[in-house]
């Protein structure tokens, strides 16, 4: 269960007011404040469709004047994706998809944090950025479970395989959220689920917000295998770095693993999203390729915002 | 693929490793053993990867004519 946040303007004020009177939710009358009281406010929503928060009602998951709110928050995020996305790529046919897949992700040339923490980053600046990942990592594939069932066979076929090891293959402790609690708790950080949410930055409410947007939606079921798909085959490679910068850091070997456990799997998790999730998804249904892209692109675009905004932050840039 | 077609448990995949669906036991290049521990498995075709005989996604940072 996470815990509530604190407010950062009226949206987000009188949400959580909403939320903690209970019962039906009165009118909100506010709108938000700024990008981030919109953001957060969305979180706050997405939330209660996750684990929901101690002591606050589950019902309201459902509470029609919270299900319009979040719809009116979820559709402005949704078309301000659309409006950054720069369309699909060009290929020819006889290239295929999963090729241009590829070739698209290796044309990316975003800001990385991984090389950062890799070489360069102090002990503070590698514990600020675990604190923005915790938000997802502590849910790690959560969102994109949400599209299980949205899907035709091959692909649905294939996420479950591919969730199966997420999940930890039926072993609780291998859960990769799991892992990751694990990791935090070694370094002495709070592993309660959005428990480091009042520090996080908009770009990492946002990032945040997308994947529960994909997730939740079933129209957008083509975005939320794509966001996968690209966040897979961005893994492999920079989880070997953030290993590296952990350990040249002297930080405990049980946030190091987490990292270490993600190069083999994303390794693998990156050909099933790519081959056996998204190609056998635009086979079936072919309307879904355009929001695929737009997913997959997303998921680059969202990453880049916080790499650019940390190492800004940091001087690094 | 149809879904109702037999579905392979060794795939190729183009440029990158091969997926191996289900338990086994991996001989690396050495002759040393290696258990798979997932429901399905990379294994390395480059030969560049850190974590032999399992693929770890180094076969996209080496020049195209020299992966598989």
């Amino acid at each position: 269960m996470a815990v509530l946040p604190k407010p950062r303007g009226p949206l987000s004020e009188a949400l959580i007011s909403a939320l903690l009177r209970g019962g039906d939710a009165r009118p909100v009358e506010v709108g938000p404040g700024d990008a981030e009281d919109a953001a957060l406010s969305l979180w706050i929503l997405y939330e209660l469709s996750y684990r929901g928060y101690d002591g606050i009602d589950d019902r309201l998951e459902f509470d029609p004047e919270l299900v319009r709110v979040r719809r009116t928050l979820e559709d402005d995020l949704e078309q301000r994706l659309r409006e950054r996305w720069p369309g699909c790529p060009a290929y020819e046919p006889e290239q295929g998809f999963a090729a241009a897949f590829f070739a698209m992700i290796e044309a990316d040339d975003g800001p990385s944090l991984a090389r950062f923490v890799q070489r360069k980053a102090s002990v503070e600046q590698a514990v600020e950025l675990l604190k923005h990942r915790s938000l997802y990592h502590l849910k790690e594939s959560d969102p994109v479970a949400l599209t299980l069932p949205r899907l035709p066979a091959a692909p649905r076929a294939a996420l479950a395989e591919l969730q199966y090891d997420e999940y930890g293959g039926g072993r609780p402790e291998r859960l990769h959220a799991h892992l990751f609690a694990e990791g935090m708790a070694a370094m002495g950080l709070d592993a309660t689920e959005g428990g480091y949410v009042d520090e996080a930055p908009l770009e990492v409410l946002e990032q945040n917000n997308a994947m529960s947007l994909f997730g939740l939606n079933r129209r957008l079921r083509g975005a939320s295998v794509g966001h996968l798909a690209a966040f897979e085959a961005t893994s492999s490679l920079p989880c070997r770095k953030m290993a590296q910068g952990l350990e040249r850091l002297g930080l405990p070997p049980e946030i190091q693993a987490y990292y270490l456990e993600h190069v083999e799997a994303d390794a693998v998790h990156e050909q099933v999203a790519v081959r056996m999730i998204c190609e056998p998804l635009i086979a079936a249904e072919p309307d879904t390729e355009d929001d695929i892209w737009l997913g997959a692109w997303s998921c680059l675009d969202l990453e880049a915002r916080i790499a650019r905004r940390l190492l800004e932050q940091w001087g690094a840039a | 693929m149809s879904a109702d077609s037999t579905t392979p448990d060794v795939i190729l995949c183009p440029g990158g490793p091969m997926l191996l669906r289900g338990d086994h036991v991996v001989a690396d290049d050495e002759g040393v053993e290696h258990r798979t521990d997932r429901p399905l498995s990379a294994v390395c075709r480059c030969g560049k990867s850190a974590t032999k005989p399992w693929c770890d996604g180094t076969h996209k940072v080496i020049p195209e004519k020299l992966r598989p």
